[in-house]
This record gives structure tokens, sequence and C-alpha cells, in this order.
């Protein structure tokens, strides 16, 4: 592919409990490259690493061997602080559960990423977060309380709230798994778009095979290491 | 529904961001609107303690100014007196000049006699800027009698426009007037009532050294003591001096100063200056001052047990908030949000629980002054004593509760920050 790697991992191991007899790896020399504008899935069982790879590749957790670069820049070194900025302008997150916060409307929830970067709310913030829920289709739900929402809402808020600081790169843990066919279906929808129309690289964790078969690449991870990927040249047709 | 309905239906839709706040404020005065229950709560536990000290501080720094006003409307703030009689053994002639071992020595009679040049005293000690006024006075024991009925008074011979200025017989007077010529006395009211006499009325007046002249009752005043009411007398300086045998003499200096918690530091330069002994208040009344540095001990302690369960109960508080949003403290991280930040956020929550709970608690304590002052009466309807609204002390509680909510928050503040992001969203 010509897109330059957004993501990349080389022998990227990670391991719990380190230094006690009941020392797990969970990451087994993880090499993988996410590019720019590419759509990738993952999938694979409950309990196979899936997680902590989209955490180590969020920045969230550290790998206990290997190297990562995120937008060009090598993590390796980077101290907490160094990390939370990067995390902040280069990756927005969905989970499987919204993670909303309930003492802000829709909007603001949108706005708050953007708030803690700048330190103090301007009109641009929300004229961006406004554009992003009338992207999400959740313009008229603007000033409801993030709780007052049904899921496949809340989950779209997320979605506009992890693209508020335009990231170039989405990752997104079973943000269907929650959600009804048609509300998951939104949702996929809405991040297949975002892709296509910004450009940003997606990795989406799903256990849904269909949903899988729509992206541009599929990883499957058992047992910490990546045991197959599948291109789809047909994908999100 | 539609998109305007499903926005009114809310009802309860955040109020709109603050533009001139920082992020830290804005989600700090968030999270303590949605948990309402716990911040009303713990800001009335806040208010109630806050309201505690400022009502008791002012109760009792009011009560203290009111003791020392009455213990000092009575009595001069430094008082010179001539000095004792000592004796002095007598030393060994040829014996190295070494005292006589095993001399018995008795102790001197102490007449009455006056203080050294006390004119030229007193110009020196008037002439100190720290002082407001000097009265000489002469004082003895006397005799006073009519008819049959005799009592044993303390006459004291003052200038009454200077000893006035000291002592406010004028506000004690209840019969009569201050008037004090030549032949006039005035007297309290046990010792008018033990001998039967009035305004107008004479009684006859007998020093211990034999001389004795009659003077006429000119007012009868009541010093609020039954004793002082029975053995004291007023006479003009003149009269006493002839009367107690010290012609042109005085038996003490009363000087009043203006700060009276410096009476004793003015005493000793004033002893220092003269050469005469000076006893300030602050020493004649060392039991008093005793229980007044008691008082304010307890009143410390009260507070800074009061201060510990404020700081407790903010604490408390955080903690259990810092529990109950780790998942939002998480998310809040993956958004890029920095620890520094999450230390902010969750300080600032202690500080506005205790600014806020101490702005409730000083309405609290200064309304249970005013209700203080309206209900707490003495019997003839006065207040019981006056207390002053210092603005200083509303100020103290304000910024102390602040900081006290800020040192309260300090640890669930820090285990907020160093929270693993991943730890906390998975919950």
């Amino acid at each position: 592919m010509a897109e330059p790697a957004v993501v990349a991992l080389r022998a990227v191991r990670k391991s719990f409990n380190i230094g006690t007899p009941v020392q797990t790896e969970v990451l087994h020399g993880i090499d993988l490259e996410l590019h720019r504008g590419e759509f990738c899935a993952v999938m694979g069982p409950s309990g196979s690493g899936k997680s902590t790879l989209l955490n180590i590749i969020g920045l969230l957790d550290r790998p206990t061997s290997g190297t990562l670069s995120v937008c060009g820049e090598e993590t390796t070194g980077l101290d907490d602080a160094a990390l939370t900025r990067l995390r902040g302008h280069s990756i927005g997150f969905v989970f499987q559960y919204h993670h909303l916060l309930s003492a802000f409307s829709a909007l603001e929830n949108v706005v708050l990423p953007m708030l803690g970067a700048a330190g103090r709310p301007d009109a641009a913030m929300f004229a961006r977060a406004e554009r992003l829920l009338d992207e999400v289709g959740l313009s008229p739900w603007r000033d409801n309380p993030a709780n007052r929402l049904s899921g496949g809402q809340q989950q779209r808020v997320a979605v506009a709230r992890a693209l508020a600081m335009n990231p170039p790169v989405l990752l997104a843990d079973e943000p269907t798994g929650n959600l009804d066919t048609k509300s998951a279906d939104a949702v996929f929808e809405l991040l297949r778009r975002v892709n296509r129309e910004e450009g940003t690289s997606v990795l989406f964790v799903t256990h849904n095979p269909e949903l899988a078969s729509r992206c541009d690449k599929t990883i499957q991870v058992v047992d910490g290491a990546i045991v197959g990927a599948r291109e789809a040249p047909d994908a999100g047709s | 529904m539609s998109a305007t309905n499903s926005a009114a239906a809310s009802g309860s839709a955040p109020p709109p961001l603050p533009r001139w706040a920082p992020f830290e404020w804005i989600v700090a005065l968030r999270f303590l609107r949605e948990g309402r229950m716990q911040t009303g709560f713990i800001v009335t536990g806040v208010a109630i303690g806050v309201g505690v000290i400022v009502f008791m501080s002012a109760l009792l720094s009011g009560l203290q100014s009111n003791f020392i006003r009455r213990v000092l409307t009575a009595q001069p703030h430094i008082q010179l007196l001539p000095p004792k009689e000592v004796a002095r053994p007598q030393r060994g002639g040829e014996d190295n000049g070494t005292l006589q071992h095993g001399a018995i020595v008795q102790p001197p009679l102490q007449r009455l006699k006056s203080i050294d040049q006390w004119q030229a005293v007193a110009a020196q000690i008037r002439a100190m800027p720290e002082v407001a006024t000097v009265s000489p006075e002469a004082t003895g024991s006397a005799l006073a009698v009519r008819g049959s009925a005799s009592r044993a008074i303390s006459a004291i011979g003052i200038e009454p426009e200077r000893y006035f200025r000291i002592v406010a017989i004028p506000e004690k007077i209840v019969r009569g007037s201050t008037r004090l010529g030549a032949t006039d006395i005035l007297i309290g009211t046990e010792l008018a009532s033990d001998l039967g006499v009035g305004v107008g009325d004479k009684l006859r007046v007998s020093a211990a050294l034999g001389a004795s002249t009659t003077l006429t009752v000119a007012g009868i005043f009541d010093l609020g003591n039954k004793g002082a009411n029975q053995r004291t007398t007023y006479l003009a300086l003149h009269t006493a001096q002839s009367l107690l045998g010290l012609p042109g003499g005085v038996t003490g200096l009363d000087v009043t100063v203006h700060d009276v918690y410096a009476a004793e530091r003015i005493a000793q330069r004033i002893t220092a200056a003269t050469g005469v002994q000076a006893d300030s208040w602050i020493r004649t009344n060392e039991q008093f001052f005793t229980a007044i540095n008691a008082q304010q001990t307890s009143n410390t302690v009260i507070r800074a047990f009061v201060g510990l369960s404020v700081a407790f109960g903010i604490a408390s508080v955080l903690v259990v908030s810092v529990v109950q949003r780790s998942r939002e403290i998480g998310i809040l991280r993956a958004m890029g949000i920095s620890r520094a930040q999450i230390l902010r956020l969750f300080l600032l929550q202690g500080s506005l629980l205790g600014l806020s709970g101490s702005l409730v608690g000083s309405a609290l304590g200064a309304l249970a002054l005013a209700l203080w002052q309206r209900f707490a009466r003495n019997a003839d309807g006065t207040p019981l004593f006056p207390l002053a609204f210092e603005p200083w002390l509303f100020v103290a509680a304000l910024v102390l509760a602040t900081l006290v909510g800020l040192a309260a928050a300090v640890a669930p503040a820090l285990r907020a920050s160093r929270m693993d992001p991943v730890v906390a969203i998975r919950g």
C-alpha cells in the first residue's frame, strides 16, 4: 500500500505481573502496520489480546518490549505527559460502552477533548462539535444530557467525540457490541464514512464477521499473536 | 419523538458552559452539580463547622472584651505605689562584710507614706505618648461613724476630673451627684444602707491615726460588687491628705494607657524611667488572665477539631467521588487530559466545597450572632454583652475553610491523577 503507516508495531510483547511467579505474556511479538486511510477489522476470541493491543496502540498502556510509532513518532522513550499529548492529538477512542460523561450534554461531550487540549472554551470548538453532531445525525439532541439518549445515539455521540480533535487514527473496541443490528449498522456506516471522507485510519475490533467483511482488511488475533490477515478488495461496497 | 420535543422533554439540560472558565473549573463544577446530594451534605457539614467556629469565636471574643472592659472600667491600667519598707540587717563589721548568720529579721511595719516627688513623677509619666491619664490618689483605712453605727472603710482621696477618666464613677452614681468639695464624700449603696444615710446626711470619718472630720454624703454609687459598695468611699484629695496625715502626699498614681494589652510593657518602662514600682492590671489580675488564656486555648483546640472533622468530611466525599468516577477519569485520560489536569480538577473540587461551605457557614454564624444579640439579654432588656461583627473573622473563616478543603483533596486528587486509564476504563 502506498500510504504511509500511521501506526507501526514491531515485535511488540506485553506481559502482566512481571517478576512474579504468575507472569503472563498476552501479546507475543506483534508486527502490525496501519496505513493512512485504512479501515482494518480485528477479530479473535475473547481473551486473545485484542483490547490489550488496542490499549498499546492507543498509548494507554506500554509494551513490555518492541517498538511502537504513532504518526511517525517513536513512543518508546516518551514520558507520560508526552504520551498524553500525542494520544490527545493523534488518537480517537470509541469503546464498547460509550463512556460519555453524564454531567454534560451531548454537545459538551464532543467539546470536552478540544476544551481539555485548549484549556478554555471558544466558539470554534462549539461550531466544530455542532458540525460533528450534525454529521452523526444528532443535532436535534445536542442539548440533551448524555444519559438521556438511546444506546445507539450515545455511541454516535462517542464517535463524534472521538473525532473532535480530528485524529488520524480511530480505535474502536467493539463499538457495536452492545447495539441492536440496526444501530450497529448505523455506527459502522458512520465510521466507514469518516474513514472515507476524512481519511481517518480505523482499527475496528468486532466479533461480527459480516461487519468485518466490509472492512479493507481483517486481522485475526489468537492467543496474543496475529495468525492471519485478509485483504478485502471489495470492502465497504 | 420530534427533535424539539426531545430536547424540551429532557427537562434537566445542563446549564451552558461558562466561556470564561478553564477546563478544570468547568468539569469540577459539573461534577459537584451532578453529585448534588453528596455535595449538599458535605457543604452542610462544612457550613455547620464554620458556623460554629464563627459564632463561638465572636461570642468568646465579645465575652472576653466585655470582661476586660468591666475589669478596666473599675481600676487603673497601671498603678504606681511607694516602695515598701524593708528591714536591712546590719552587716558584720570586721567579719569580711558578710551577712550575720542566724539573725532573726522582723518584717517592718508598713507605714502609710507618699510617693517621693510624686508631682515630678506624674509629669514624667504624662509626657509618655502611650499614656492617656495620670491621676493621684491618697488612700488609707478609716472608720465611718453615724450615731452608734460604724463601719471600716477605705477612704480614697482623688482629683475627680482626672480620676473619673479612669474609673467611671459618674456612670455608677445611683443617687446624688459626683460633686466632691472639701467636706463631701461619695459612698457605696451598701455602706449607705448599713449606716442608714442618704444624700445630704453627715458622717463622721476617723482615720486610723486619730484625725477625724465630718463629711456630707454628696452621692451614692453602685460598683456592682457588694464588698466594694461596703468599703469604698471617695473624698477630695486634699481632704484625704489631711485626714490620713499625708499633707501634700499621695499613696499612689493611677495611670491609664491607650493599648490595654501593652500595659505590662509600659509599666516596666515607667519603673525603669521613674524608679517607682509600677504594677500593670495584667500582673495584678494574673488569675483573670490565666482564665482568659485557658479559654483561648480551649477555643483553639475546639476550632482545630472542627477543622479536622471538616477536612475528613471533604476528603471522604472526594475519595468516594474518585471511586465513582474512575471510568470517567479513565475516559478523560484517554481523550488526552493530563495527570496534572485531573489533579487540579479534584483539588478544585475540594477547595470549592470548603469555600461554599464556609460561605453558608459564615451566613449561619452571622445569623446565630444576630439572634444571640436579639434574644440573650439582661433582665433590664439591655444586651448581655455587645458582640462585634468583625470582618476579619469571616474572611479568615473563608480562607481557612478553602485551604482545609484544598488540603483534604490532596490525597483523593493524587489517587485520581495516578489512576491507570486502562484499569479505570475497565472499572
